[in-house]
């Protein structure tokens, strides 16, 4: 199991209705690729985030797979469009089964 | 051909203006998550007013991208260190079951800590370091072992002592029982050590601003460490600083964590009295 695994999301408090805005996230997460070996030769088993999720009021704003190349640490920026006040819900899901979920509320100004 | 020969000299010279110009400090303001201005520069110290008249941050000899990192603590990868230091200033350890929490608190209480070291410490009758401010608690507080001078335990908590402190101005005191140490440092400063013949003065103060190959000479002020390199990925220590500047002169460095690199911390640390503490702050 992954360990001092993260989650970490930044969306501004409130917004324009309509207004597109900038959501950062980043995870710490090792990452490992499954493709080095230790100082014995044995390959060290991969564990990454294979898939990240961002939901608005139950509607889909992006679903990413994540591929084994991705960094330690893997970090996220897109923009999404709020229509209304609601919340932003995040999900991590890991190698190991493990889900991590973050979630932010915005309102409209 | 006159003509082709003027123009040809104007480009010349546009070009070696461009260059000059680029090697300048920036003008720019360091203002954290939007909400927090730092000082990053001021009037030269009165012990350095001879050869300085203004001291500056080495945020102001970075790019344009690696300042925006630092400006905001969601950027700024070394707050992910900062953040696993928080989690240990909470766990107890060794054999006393106590955590550093246990004895100071919040960590934000500790805010007045940082800018004042390295500072003189009655007890041992030297110079301490946080780092070995750090250890001696470990140690003698807490039974616990005492971590590696530069590892990463010990940077990502230098890290958090830094983080609370920032805003704060550097303020190490460099007369009374620390006199005879912040000489020592002095006389380390500007020393010529390595194959290369170079003191810590021939590049931080008479060339500061000036490109070395590819890189730009800060005055290599110590308030914004431990600091994120986007070299190697990781928080680096002003010793492991020092050691890698020893190094480069083609020198035997000194260790870190040696008493030589104490004082030289103590006396460089003083020539930034006045700028605000950045740690963790974000270079190339």
């Amino acid at each position: 199991m992954a360990k001092g695994v993260k989650p970490r999301v930044k969306v501004p408090k409130k917004a324009a209705a309509g207004d597109t805005i900038t959501i950062k996230t980043l995870i710490s997460h090792k990452m490992e690729s499954g493709q080095r070996k230790d100082d014995d030769g044995n390959v060290i088993p991969r564990s990454i985030i294979n898939r990240f999720t961002c939901d608005f009021n139950g509607e889909n704003v992006v679903d990413v797979t994540l591929e084994p190349a991705i960094s330690t640490n893997p970090y996220l920026e897109f923009e999404a469009k709020v229509p209304e006040a609601g919340e932003f819900k995040f999900t991590w899901y890991d190698d190991d089964g493990s889900v991590y979920e973050e979630s932010k509320k915005i309102a409209i100004e | 051909m006159t003509i082709l020969k003027g123009a040809l000299g104007a480009f010349i010279l546009a070009g070696t203006v461009a260059a000059g110009a680029m090697a300048d400090p920036v003008d720019d303001t360091l203002t954290i998550n939007a909400e927090m201005t730092l000082v990053t520069r001021t009037a030269a110290p009165d012990h350095v007013s001879d050869v300085l008249d203004e001291v500056m941050s080495g945020w102001l000899f970075r790019g344009t991208e690696t300042r925006a990192m630092q400006a905001d603590d969601f950027d700024n990868p070394g707050m992910i260190f900062v953040e696993q230091a928080e989690d240990v200033w909470n766990t107890a350890d060794g054999s006393e079951g106590k955590s550093c929490a246990d004895c100071h608190g919040a960590s934000s209480d500790m805010a007045e800590v940082r800018p004042t070291f390295p500072k003189w410490n009655d007890a041992a009758e030297k110079v301490f370091t946080m780092e070995m401010q750090i250890n001696d608690c470990r140690e003698n507080r807490m039974g616990a072992e005492k971590w590696k001078y530069t590892g990463g335990d010990m940077v990502n908590m230098t890290a958090l002592l830094a983080s609370v402190s920032r805003g704060l101005p550097v303020n190490v005191a460099i007369d009374g029982p620390a006199q005879s140490t912040w000489e020592e440092g002095k006389e380390l400063y500007y020393t010529r050590t390595g194959q290369l013949e170079l003191s810590c003065a021939n590049c931080h103060e008479d060339s500061y601003g000036k490109m070395i190959r590819a890189d730009h000479l800060s005055q290599g002020q110590i308030n914004g460490f431990p600091t994120y390199r986007l070299k190697n990925t990781k928080l680096n220590s002003a010793h492991a600083r020092f050691k890698g500047c020893v190094r480069d002169t083609r020198a035997e460095t000194y260790n870190p964590g040696s008493p030589e690199f104490v004082a030289l911390e103590l006396y460089v640390a003083s020539r930034g009295n006045g700028l605000s503490v950045e740690g963790p702050s974000v270079r190339n």
